[in-house]
């Protein structure tokens, strides 16, 4: 809940604005029945039309000032609402860059997305209506409570009963009610979940034919939704009928003892109906303090799943050392420790007693059979995650040392899923380098063998992107991202798999031209191909998360079996 | 794409009154409930406005005079009228959100059966998170305006009819005086719901943006932290939000109005009411419990309207919902099978491929004259520069997208004659890209074939030489995978890509890059099985191992969207051409 303070703080303001314009609406509301029964009293019974026509006139300011007011308060809270909606957006979408690798895996993307913004709009609603009609209630209660008690105070114990006894019986209810709403907004995040991957796996669900086995998922997935919805909506809709049996049972109180009062002559008749009048008044309001409360229940659950974000600590951040250093990497030798890894689920290492160095411009290509952690190796480097046991050392300096930033800026990752954004080829490639020339993005797209394919495209370098690349080749992809990497010109590059879906022919070419720019890079290349592990200056060979063998082609063809059983079942590409 | 409907002045509302009627159809199925909710409205109603109405002779008739018992009697009546209003409003409440749920789930399933149908296009070209967000941020406006609005806007106008009844029956002149306000509630309605609907609708629009720039950041949330991006993503983030909430601040406040300006306009006819109703008390003898039950009444006029114009937002809100949600749904689906298509059963599998142009866009041909001939159940490799327009050639089989011009015949059947579900039955694919569904890694490669037995799973899996790592796989096949397989590698997640496709028994099998990242040793082992699995099929081979394309039926070479050479490995060495070229750099 700090959290959220920590943003309304800015709409101090208003939230001081707010309830003060509230409260001149209602007074003037209420003031209202008080008036009329001045006039039915004072004017009606006593033949005064004069006094009934001054007070009319008091009673038409009156309503012209509440209506300024109103429509200055619904600016206010619209104003309020949105504004925190917007900041809690934000802040929960820089909490989501900050995470990281490791804390986006905890998070499915769907329930990220379903947070940003169906959790955050249903909060949003609560914080609108609160501010405009919350207050009223509470205010309407004090003022129909301080006008009926000094109408009669006898009256007045009516309503300091019926007040009490529907709080209680509303909030039993909102507890019931709540746990059901987490479940929704779960439900919710499943069903996204279902459209998301069948939009992404479109083409599988076509080529198979399996539209209508999805469709069939998705309607459960729906009715499940449907369902939860439905139990919870069932318990909250008691509400409005119990709102609805106190206050009617408070004005046959009131009609009773009223009654008696006024054959009694201890009260006015004009007196009893405006007592009536503000019970309706008082039910009126509850009756919006309900639709909050009922808002209010929704949003809670949301409230809870934004919270479990905004709450999140990152747990890979820059240390102590790596704020107050700024060590950039320069020469680019990297060395593993005795180092262990495993994923934050995980049972077991991943990576046991890696020990290993690379010196600065050496070109080392990683192998092993599939599921080998070498991806996992690679990303211990630029501190993707963390080590668990052990340490890297960059230049002498442990990893966790260097500021993030230095550390991204130093060492380059081409990862194995090629990702592209909305976007021209040239914003995309500027990731590398903000502000890179033009005669810079083609240094490197001529490196990665990209530059030909993109000119030959009618808008070259500002050819729009469809949703990620859709309109390119999956080789095509792969050598743009090549491309973004080597525009930062890092001292470190991993290359994971990347050539994958490229030709040998192209892949050679740049593996010379990698060779050539990058000559005091250190690489790491994963790779399957022979051709590759033929050209580096040593061959790391992985198996089960160990190193089994690790120096020069020509040392691993007469040293490592497994080198050579590579070499022999490998056939060349083409 | 997005056909903005110019919603200004006369068009609108028409634009939304076609959406609502046809959002009211969705709730046509649940008549019979409707017709019930529609009893206890007026049950309520009923209960409502009597007991209103007995305050005039409970004043009248018993309080004035004196009569206890009297009052008592009344005042017992009065308890049962509530009662029975209250247990009215309770099941209708409850009917209500049934009828809502399950109206909405109705839409849900409509939208997402008919985005199954639309043609690839559709899903290359839009923006996932957009799409996502109609299911979810769009539908909730329609729940919520069901909820809400629905029985409230009904009970609104018939409230406001009963009453009217009413407030004629006690007297004539002062609902004259009541009606004073209701050209000026009009005249102000209408200009509030013009500028709020415009709103709402940008609103809408904005949100489903942002939805579709939220899905690619986080989907690549990775590759953004890698190069330190999260500045400029953050600013972009920030300008979309902007907008949401420049957009949401505008719709809020238009809409808000309605409220403020109805009540007071209400409160006027009130004063006027109390001002009217005095002097006729005065000089016509109007009687009090009649002033007082006219203004309760007048009071109880005033209610519905301010629901009215309450709802007016959730309502608005809905129908900009709705909008987008019927957009997609009148959305072009994948063209109908041609009236004399057939479904094929037990092909050979002979495709031929003849004189076949394709572009994506218009004017930027992809595939120039294309012209090949595979016999059944042989295996043809691909081979070229990326680019080369492979890919392309594989989405024309199952008719991802269509060919400009030419044909494409299996067993001399064209494609185009054949009904696309029984086409798309006898291919499997396997792509570059892996695509796993939440779920066990049987369920994943039981996707292929729905009927699979567990065996039959297993033997797939033996045969792609996936079975071992699964085997080593904490939970084996019931391991659950998430997030396209998260927590697999990206060869072992190919490897349950190839069991999937192993499984469905294709006579054609499309494979593209199928083993690109596995590794060699592995990719030996897998061999076997792949050749095993493309035995007797026909199979086009997209790779860049010669291991796989040595041994092809037959090579095709394109280049620029072009077969520029054909034939077996040994032909093309010995042509000496493109091919020989590219295997001479391996050799030297």
């Amino acid at each position: 809940m700090k959290k959220y303070w920590q943003i309304i703080k800015g709409y101090k303001t208003s939230l001081l604005l707010s309830p003060l314009l509230v409260l001149i609406m209602v007074l003037c509301e209420t003031a209202q029945p008080m008036f009329m029964a001045k006039i039915v009293d004072n004017g009606v019974m006593l033949g005064d039309l004069s006094y009934i026509i001054r007070i009319g006139i008091y009673m038409v300011l009156i309503s012209l000032l509440s209506l300024v007011v109103s429509i200055g308060n619904i600016y206010v809270s619209s104003y309020t609402s949105v504004g925190f909606g917007t900041d809690l957006r934000t802040a929960l979408f820089n909490r989501i860059q900050q995470f990281s690798f490791s804390d986006i895996d905890l998070f499915s993307p769907a329930s990220l997305i379903t947070r940003l913004t169906n959790d955050i709009t249903k909060i949003q609603m609560v914080i609108l209506m609160s501010l405009r009609m919350l207050l009223r209630s509470p205010l309407m209660l004090i003022m129909a409570l301080f006008f009926v008690l000094r109408i009669n105070r006898d009256l007045g114990w009516i309503l300091a009963v019926s007040i009490p006894v529907l709080s209680i019986s509303l909030y039993i209810i909102l507890r019931s009610a709540f746990p059901y709403f987490v479940i929704v907004q779960q439900k919710l995040d499943q069903l996204n979940e279902v459209v998301r991957e069948n939009l992404t796996n479109i083409r599988l669900v076509k080529s198979f034919v399996r539209e209508d086995f999805e469709v069939d998922k998705f309607e459960r997935s729906s009715g499940e939704l449907r369902d939860i919805v439905i139990r919870a909506s069932n318990i909250v809709i008691t509400a409005f009928p119990i709102l609805q049996l106190v206050m009617n049972f408070s004005i046959l109180a009131v009609l009773w003892f009223g009654g008696r009062k006024v054959i009694n002559s201890q009260l006015q008749v004009g007196e009893l109906i405006s007592v009536v009048n503000y019970l309706a008044q008082i039910l009126f309001s509850l009756m919006m303090l309900s639709m909050i409360i009922m808002t209010a229940a929704r949003a809670s659950a949301s409230s809870e799943r934004v919270l479990e974000v905004l709450n999140k600590e990152p747990s890979l951040t820059n240390t102590p050392e790596g704020v107050l250093n700024k060590y950039r990497v320069h020469k680019g030798e990297v060395i593993f420790q005795q180092v262990d890894f495993r994923y934050q689920d995980g049972e077991t290492d991943v990576l046991h007693e890696i020990n290993f160095s690379a010196y600065p411009g050496e070109t080392i290509a990683v192998v092993g059979a599939t599921g080998s952690a070498k991806t996992s190796l690679v990303q211990l480097i630029p501190r993707l995650y963390d080590v668990t046991g052990g340490q890297i050392l960059i230049d002498g300096i442990d990893v966790r040392d260097y500021n993030l930033e230095e550390l991204h800026e130093g060492v380059g990752v081409v990862l194995q899923k090629n990702v592209l954004f909305s976007g021209t080829i040239a914003e995309n490639l500027r990731w590398g380098k903000e502000d890179a020339t033009p005669e810079e993005m083609e240094e490197a797209a001529r490196a990665a063998e990209a530059h030909d394919f993109i000119i030959s495209l009618s808008d070259g370098y500002d050819t729009l992107l469809e949703r990620g690349g859709s309109n390119l080749s999956g080789g095509q992809k792969q050598r743009i991202c090549i491309a973004r990497a080597l525009l930062r010109k890092p001292k470190v590059l991993i290359l994971d798999d990347n050539t994958s879906a490229v030709d040998t022919e192209t892949e050679l070419k740049i593996r010379t031209n990698l060779n050539r720019m990058l000559e005091d890079t250190t690489v790491f290349i994963i790779t399957q191909r022979l051709n590759t592990m033929q050209s580096a200056d040593r061959v790391m060979i992985l198996d089960d998360g160990q190193i089994i063998a690790m120096g020069s082609p020509d040392e691993l063809m007469e040293t490592s079996e497994v080198y050579r059983e590579i070499y022999n079942s490998q056939q060349l590409t083409l | 794409m997005e056909q903005e409907e110019m919603t200004t002045g006369k068009n609108m509302p028409k634009a939304a009154v076609r959406t609502l009627r046809r959002l009211v159809s969705y709730l046509a199925c649940d008549r019979p409930i409707l017709v019930g909710i529609f009893c206890l409205i007026m049950i309520g109603i009923s209960a409502d406005l009597t007991g209103s109405y007995l305050l005039r002779p409970i004043i009248n008739d018993y309080i004035l005079p004196g009569d206890l018992s009297g009052l008592v009697r009344m005042l017992t009546i009065l308890a049962g009228v509530y009662l029975a209003g209250i247990a009215a409003v309770w099941i209708r409440s409850y009917l209500l959100n049934r009828v809502a749920q399950r109206t909405v789930h109705r839409m849900r399933r409509d939208l997402f059966e008919k985005m199954e149908h639309l043609p690839i296009k559709y899903f290359d070209e839009n923006q996932h998170g957009d799409l996502m967000s109609r299911y979810t941020n769009d539908i909730d406006r329609i729940s919520d305006a069901l909820t809400d609005s629905l029985s409230d806007m009904f009970s609104s106008v018939l409230t406001l009819t009963g009453i009217f009844v009413l407030m004629l029956y006690i007297s004539p002149v002062l609902t004259l005086v009541a009606l004073i306000t209701v050209p000026l509630m009009m005249l102000s309605a209408r200009r509030i719901v013009k500028k709020s609907s415009r709103y709402f609708k940008a609103q809408q629009a904005s949100l489903g943006d942002m939805n579709g720039y939220i899905e690619e950041m986080i989907s690549g949330q990775k590759v953004v932290k890698v190069f330190g991006h999260e500045p400029q993503v953050e600013e972009g983030f920030r300008v979309k939000n902007q907008d949401l909430q420049d957009k949401s601040l505008k719709a809020q406040f238009y809409s808000g109005m309605m409220m403020p300006v109805m009540q007071n306009l209400n409160t006027l006819t009130y004063v006027f009411i109390t001002i009217v109703g005095g002097i006729l008390a005065i000089y016509r003898g109007f009687d009090i419990g009649g002033l007082a039950t006219f203004l309760q009444y007048s009071r109880q006029f005033g209610r519905p309207i301010n629901e009215l114009a309450s709802l007016y937002t959730t309502i608005q809100a809905a129908l900009a919902g709705a909008e987008r949600i019927f957009q997609v749904m009148d959305e072009e689906p994948e063209p109908a099978d041609a009236p004399d298509a057939v479904t094929i059963d037990q092909m050979k599998g002979e495709v031929a491929l003849d004189q076949v142009y394709f572009s994506y866009d218009p004017g930027k041909t992809i595939l120039k004259d294309i012209n090949l001939c595979i016999p059944a159940g042989k295996k043809i490799a691909l081979v070229g520069t990326t680019g080369a327009g492979k890919t392309t050639i594989l989405n024309m089989l199952p008719r991802f997208y269509d060919i400009e011009s030419g044909d494409i015949t299996i067993d001399d059947i064209s494609l185009y004659k054949i009904k696309r579900e029984s086409l798309r039955k006898m291919m499997a694919i396997v792509l570059q890209d892996t695509h796993l569904f939440t779920g066990t890694v049987r369920e994943n490669i039981r996707f292929g074939r729905l009927d699979a037995t567990d065996e039959e799973v297993i033997e797939a899996a033996r045969l792609t030489s996936t079975h071992s790592f699964i085997k080593r796989l904490q939970h084996g096949y019931d391991t659950m995978l998430y997030n396209d397989g998260e927590n697999l590698s990206q060869g072992q997640r190919q490897l349950l890509n190839i069991a999937r496709a192993a499984i469905a028994n294709p006579t054609i099998l499309l494979l593209d890059e199928a083993t690109s990242n596995i590794d060699t040793r592995s990719e030996i082992r897998i061999q076997k099985g792949l050749d095993r699995l493309m035995e007797g099929r026909t199979s086009f081979v997209i790779a860049h191992r010669l291991s796989t394309i040595k041994n092809a039926d037959q090579i095709v070479v394109l280049e620029y969207g072009q077969v520029i050479e054909k034939g077996t490995h040994q032909e093309l060495l010995d042509r000496k051409g493109k091919y020989y070229s590219l295997y001479k750099e391996q050799f030297g």
